[in-house]
């Protein structure tokens, strides 16, 4: 794992300091609200619904036990004993008081963590595979680049005021585990023909309003390149993204107005135009970095064999852990969707918990994934079992990754200020009446958003839910047919929208469609392609099958 | 009626004033008629109150209820944590939101 050197600490810790004068300041007066907002986004703590929020950054989603311990530490201390997972790899807090915020930015930085660039149109956390470095179709561990990414965009005082916020991904495998190609950014690490490493950049995808798949640019950048690269995509959308319209101000809008092709030329002579600045980081920089993930001191010669007799634990091995890239070790998967349960929330204990197992068990590190789960990566199969049952008498040990109780969703109207209609308690539905079935139904990604800024991922959902506003009542669209895997799509609006109940309902009738059609091994999505929409509306839509109060008028 | 909310500077807490100060409980919330934006303006200088914002609101026997859901659910806590809520007590106390 990355650990900072003097400079990042220095950074991080100037950066305490300052926020805890503006808070004195905001305290006692001496500055407004107005004055003060921008601070305190800065520094990731937003006023929500019920109190402040802190939004923490976990950089690629990677986190020491020790990190993790501090995690659980501060919802304890500072908060209501809970945290919340994010579709962006990291932990929100919902329950801050203004004047402890100091305190808990200290608290992080004494274990190299922040909550910089958390807000505000700036670049963001950049997220990454959350199996990196542990799995075998990689062609490289992708963190190095973009830890390398996390050093060039912190603090980057050309892009600290974007005409929008600005979100990247880095993966290093065809199986897309990151959403990449719905990021601002997405860059997958490739080699080419002569085994030399690149970075193919797929630029203006996202989702929200207007969701869209980035389009291929470059598709092969050499690595020593990269950051030159992602400066010139950022300066031609700096130079020209929209700042008169926030809801056309992100780089998708750009790129889609100007066309790929205008937008990928203007890019090219940037780019041309930097490569003489000199502005590419040195590569021993990125050796120092690379050495920081070196490969963890695997024990060899050990067994693959795991004793599967008892059934509970068989089929957690089944669903929750990944195929390890080194012999004897497999890649654990800690679901945070209990069913009935708050997609991504674990409470203060869980946190420390899964700290312990880390520690014990998985060369002190673990993953925050963008769909809310946290991941061990580097398990001994001969532990797993041990792993399982402190897993299961904590609640961590839900048998349901990629099923359709592994919901994502967005704090929504319970806890945001922005959202529309609430999230948690239709994935709480969903995840309690299909409990018995999950398995049956097989790998079915649902994803729901409680307003159309689409933290939760609806569009990309193989069933996506977005909750509007129709005067003053939550209403629920259902889409169908997305994906954010390799094989990115969008989803499509079935028709009008349902209530809690109804779009309950209507996913139970999508699902009874699929299983009377599926085809061999088809997931949901398979068939759904296959099939089309027409056979999923006409069950869904059926006269005589809606209860009162759906369909309410689209 | 006319409500006047916000958040308590220092804790962040959903806060309504009652007509004298400010109160964590919508029951006590006053209608603040046409005056909304001064009294705002006047506890937002003072640091009494932050983004504070004039809604509508409902008189019911149980005392006033915002008339859109999203400050109902401020007024009540998230319907998914009743624990955590302002009525940890009542497991129907959700349906006030709805």
């Amino acid at each position: 794992m990355y650990k900072y050197d003097t400079y990042d600490q220095a950074m991080v810790d100037a950066r305490v300091a300052d926020f805890r004068d503006q808070v004195r300041r905001r305290l006692d007066g001496s500055m407004s609200e107005e004055q003060f907002r921008p601070l305190r986004l800065m520094n990731g703590l937003y006023l929500q619904l019920h109190a402040y929020m802190l939004r923490v950054a976990v950089p690629y989603g990677t986190l020491s036990s020790a990190q993790m311990r501090m995690l659980g530490d501060i919802a304890d201390k500072y908060d209501r004993g809970y945290g919340h997972f994010t579709t962006r790899q990291n932990i929100q807090y919902n329950w801050i008081k203004l004047e402890d915020a100091p305190d808990i930015l200290a608290d992080l930085a004494s274990v190299e963590m922040h909550a910089i660039q958390t807000s505000g149109n700036c670049i963001r956390n950049t997220t990454s595979d959350q199996y990196a470095g542990a799995i075998a179709d990689e062609v490289v561990d992708p963190r190095p680049y973009a830890e390398l990414i996390r050093q060039w965009s912190t603090f980057h005082p050309e892009f600290s005021f974007l005409p929008r916020k600005f979100k990247m991904a880095v993966i290093a495998s065809d199986t897309d585990r990151a959403a990449m190609r719905l990021h601002d950014i997405g860059i997958q690490i490739v080699k080419n023909a002569a085994g030399e490493l690149g970075a193919a950049f797929y630029v203006g995808g996202g989702m929200g309003r207007t969701p869209m798949i980035a389009p291929l640019i470059n598709g092969f950048v050499p690595i020593d390149q990269m950051i030159t690269y992602s400066e010139a995509c950022l300066r031609v959308y700096n130079r020209y993204g929209r700042r008169d319209n926030k809801y056309k101000a992100r780089i998708k809008i750009l790129v889609h107005e100007l066309g790929k092709d205008e937008y990928t030329r203007q890019v090219e002579a940037e780019f041309a135009h930097l490569l003489t600045q000199g502005i590419e980081p040195p590569l021993a920089e990125l050796e120092r970095i690379k050495v920081q993930f070196a490969e963890p001191a695997y024990e060899t010669g050990i067994t693959d064999a795991v004793d599967r007799s008892d059934p509970d634990f068989a089929l957690w091995l089944d669903n929750n852990t990944h195929v390890h890239k080194q012999p004897g070790y497999a890649v654990v998967t800690i679901s945070l969707k209990p069913h009935g349960g708050i997609p991504g929330d674990a409470s203060a204990d869980q946190i420390r918990l899964m700290a312990d197992l880390a520690k014990d068990h998985s060369f002190d590190e673990l993953r925050v994934t963008h769909a809310q789960n946290i991941v061990l990566p580097h398990v001994k199969k001969a532990d797993l079992y041990t792993l399982w049952q402190k897993l299961d008498a904590a609640g961590l040990g839900t048998a349901n990754l990629d099923l359709i109780g592994d919901i994502i969703a967005c704090p929504g109207l319970d806890y945001c200020s922005l959202a529309n209609a609430r999230s948690i308690p239709v994935a709480q539905k969903i995840s309690e009446r299909f409990a018995p079935r999950e398995n049956e139904l097989g790998e079915l990604k649902l994803k729901i958003s409680g307003c159309i800024n689409a933290c939760g991922h609806h569009h990309a959902g193989h069933i996506g839910i977005l909750g509007v506003d129709r005067k003053g009542v939550e209403n629920y669209q259902l889409l169908l047919g997305g994906s954010e895997g390799a094989d990115t799509s969008l989803g499509t609006i079935t028709g009008p929208g349902f209530d809690e109940d109804g779009i309950v309902d209507a996913i139970e009738k999508a699902t009874d469609v699929y299983i009377a059609n599926k085809e061999g091994q088809e997931r949901f999505l398979d068939t759904y392609r296959r099939i089309g929409m027409a056979p999923f509306k006409e069950a869904i839509y059926a006269p005589g099958t809606q209860k009162k109060g759906e369909p309410a008028n689209g | 009626m006319k409500i006047l909310t916000g958040n308590d500077l220092k804790t962040g807490a959903v806060t309504w004033w009652d007509g004298e100060g400010w109160s964590l409980h919508v029951a006590n919330a006053a209608d603040v008629g046409e005056h909304g934006e001064e009294i705002a303006a006047r506890e937002n200088a003072l640091r009494h109150v932050v983004a504070p914002y004039v809604i509508d609101g409902v008189l019911t026997p149980e005392g006033p209820r915002p008339a859109h859901i999203k400050d109902r659910v401020r007024a009540l806590g998230p319907t998914v944590r009743l624990d955590l809520s302002l009525k940890p007590a009542d497991p129907a106390a959700g349906n006030w939101v709805i």
